[in-house]
């Protein structure tokens, strides 16, 4: 590979972590706030599903790409809701309770986007970086979209908040020990039920960029385990919303691999580049399941590290 | 205090063998009549759901029952998808029963489907005789199936591995294998339309039991479900299964192999989900590509929770899914809704199936004064 290669490459990879990171950066955060609070909803694709469908539909119907990203959050939270109540229940498992949201959402939204697989929705914007470099290459890498910008900003004021208000505090006391927090007469159901919601919302809004910026269109194909894969980001970045965001960044790296490498000429293994972020996936939970690390920053309700 | 007196368990020494399967039959009759009236109570959803649609539910369920059990040709399209279904959903029953959800099936079907296909490559060429292909593509499903949950396994015993979420990542990566080799090396180029590996040619496929249109994946399935079940439920290794999922740790101080035992049923598992796929190519695709992954894997694990993992249970209910899953073209054609409408009724039944769970144990009727302590 010459030089300029590797720069093309190299440049492709920074681009493809800015552009592809976005839906995992929300559906990992999303996951952090329900699991910190000793819940696991693994139906987290499904809902970035059913995000991208509802935000591409209103998107089209509105014309308004933030309303369509709005109408995603709220599809998503309604998804969220349902799981943290159905798991209110006794002797119902969350992790099956999961499997089962992500057929039914990702259902639903197959069921309801059917007609929107033709028509383009208005998109979301970009905000150009590059305006100091004369590269086209580096230019193009650096057109971020807002959703990127809001995603660290919550991000940082979710890692904030865990540590420094009241409301984080009762997360936290919910998700590490139950007992304790209804000592403090706290309401364990309730506060995994907001944060459940509150958890969808935010994937929700990761499925509207999928399908209202990158790839950008409505298709059933659309998410291929972007969800899935944040929920093991989740672990990866040992339950913090900071670590959650450079893990995103992480993958979706890993994500633009296929398509950097492409872009040189280099097609053989196409498919097996496509698979690295579900390999790197694996490999990172092989690596740190087990961790001392993880062992001590695992909220003590949670069912997945037992 | 005196409530607890009362409860106190009637002896049962004395008790004749009616009680005894009047208890039984009582007990049984709560795994029955519960899910049923989950899947009563998600019809009623999916009818309403319709209803706000503007479409006729009578006409919905009326075009499942034409499409999946009306006619004779229609039966034996329903036995024919069931078959994979029994097999994938035995490939989530079996690690449940040790207290592992693994929803990875899709991923060994494909995966075994692939391999048997491309073992018969040689051996069709080499002319070899059909039975002895057939029985070696079938060996060779079974154990890259093996493999490729055995994998999930070991890593959710030796790292602590979320089964889980491993299984389906490996469920992606077995997909991304197939479509490498399948779009790459091991291409058909006498075939331009989709890339699939070489077919194996008539003679090489198997055969459908003898009056029918059903092939023998469904004598497999029946078979491997009955196998699965006595041992479970009548073997010292199915024992060993149960003590091991119902709590790890008092099977550990009893000395119990558990690691091994976890592998093990995965392994079998995987190498279901794989003879289904062995049976997908050598029966009904003739070659491997992209169509082995038509979601069996997926609807097998609601077939195996509404069966609450008893593999005899998984029988009949692959066959009502493989009923509703064979009408969904039907469906399409005639009441104009999208094809995922069969996916929305599979998602809509198993969250109504899970929510019924908190059901077990509230309803008197069920309940045998000195049984409490159901398992």
């Amino acid at each position: 590979m010459t030089e300029s290669a590797f720069a093309t490459v190299l440049i492709a990879l920074i681009g493809g972590a800015l552009r592809v990171s976005t839906p995992f950066m929300f559906v990992a955060l999303g996951e952090c706030l329900t699991e910190k609070s000793g819940r696991v909803n693994l139906g987290l694709e499904g809902t970035l599903v059913l995000g991208a469908m509802t935000g591409y539909a209103i998107s089209y119907n509105s014309g308004s790409p933030w309303l369509g990203v709005l109408a995603a959050g709220c599809a998503g939270s309604v998804l969220g809701a349902m799981h943290g109540y159905i798991c209110k229940l006794p002797r119902v498992n969350d992790i099956a309770v999961g499997i089962a949201m992500m057929l039914f959402g990702t259902g639903v939204a197959f069921f309801f986007g059917k007609p929107y697989i033709q028509p383009s929705a208005p998109q979301l914007g970009a905000i150009s970086l590059g305006a100091w470099t004369g590269n086209k290459e580096i230019q193009a890498a650096l057109q971020i979209n807002p959703l990127l910008i809001i995603g660290i900003i919550v991000g940082l004021l979710m890692a904030w908040a865990f540590a420094n208000t009241k409301w984080g505090l009762i997360v936290r006391m919910t998700g590490d020990s139950a007992p304790s927090a209804r000592a403090m007469g706290v309401s364990v159901d309730l506060v995994r039920f907001l944060c459940t919601t509150a958890g969808g919302f935010l994937a929700g809004i990761g499925g509207a960029f999928l399908s209202l910026y990158y790839p950008g269109a409505w298709s059933q194909g659309l998410s291929s385990g972007q969800g899935l894969m944040a929920v093991a980001l989740v672990i990866f970045a040992r339950w913090s919303p900071v670590r959650c965001i450079v893990a995103a960044l992480l993958f979706g790296a890993a994500g633009a691999i296929g398509p950097a490498l492409q872009s040189v000429g280099i097609t053989q293994g196409y498919y097996f580049f496509n698979a690295a972020p579900y390999i790197l996936t694996l490999l990172i939970m092989i690596a740190s399941a087990g961790s001392k690390h993880a062992a001590r920053d695992v909220p003590g309700e949670l069912s997945i590290t037992k | 205090m005196a409530q607890i007196a009362e409860e106190l368990p009637t002896p049962l020494v004395s008790a004749s063998h009616w009680a005894d399967l009047s208890v039984r039959v009582r007990r049984g009759a709560e795994y029955i009549v519960i899910p049923l009236l989950a899947l009563a109570i998600s019809a009623l959803l999916f009818s309403l759901l319709l209803l706000a649609l503007g479409k006729s539910p009578a006409e919905f369920f009326a075009l499942v029952e034409r499409g999946g059990f009306g006619t004779a040709f229609s039966i034996q399209n329903t036995l024919q998808r069931s078959s994979p279904l029994i097999l994938t959903a035995l490939c989530v029953a079996l690690p449940a029963r040790i207290g592992l959800v693994i929803i990875g099936g899709e991923g060994a079907l494909v995966l075994g489907g692939f391999a048997s296909a491309v073992v018969a490559i040689p051996l069709v060429l080499g002319k070899a005789p059909p039975l002895l292909t057939l029985c070696i593509m079938a060996s060779i499903g079974m154990i890259v199936g093996a493999i490729w949950i055995g994998i999930v396994g070991y890593l959710r015993y030796a790292r602590g591995v979320n089964e889980t979420i491993s299984s389906l990542l490996m469920t992606y990566i077995g997909i991304a294998i197939m479509n490498f080799f399948v779009e790459g090396s091991l291409r058909d180029l006498t075939n331009p339309n989709k890339p699939s590996t070489m077919p194996i040619g008539d003679a090489y496929m198997v055969g459908n039991i003898p009056g029918t249109e059903v092939h023998w994946g469904l004598v497999a399935g029946i078979v491997l479900a009955v196998v699965l079940y006595v041992l479970l439920s009548r073997t010292t290794f199915g024992f060993a299964v149960r003590v091991a999922g119902g709590n790890p740790r008092a099977a550990l101080a009893q000395g119990l192999p558990v690691g091994k035992l976890i592998v093990i049923c995965c392994a079998i598992a995987g190498a279901c989900a794989g003879l289904a796929g062995f049976f997908e190519v050598a029966a009904i695709q003739g070659r491997a590509n992209a169509s082995l992954a038509a979601g069996y894997g997926y609807t097998g694990i609601l077939v195996a929770f509404l069966a609450r993992h008893n593999p005899l249970a998984v029988v009949p209910v692959a066959i009502l899914f493989g009923g509703i899953v064979a009408s969904g073209g039907l469906i399409e054609r005639r009441m104009d809704l999208p094809d995922a409408t069969v996916l929305v009724l599979q998602g809509l039944t198993f969250v109504v199936l899970l929510m019924s769970e908190t059901l077990y144990g509230r309803f008197k009727i069920f309940q045998v004064r000195g049984t409490a302590d159901r398992t």
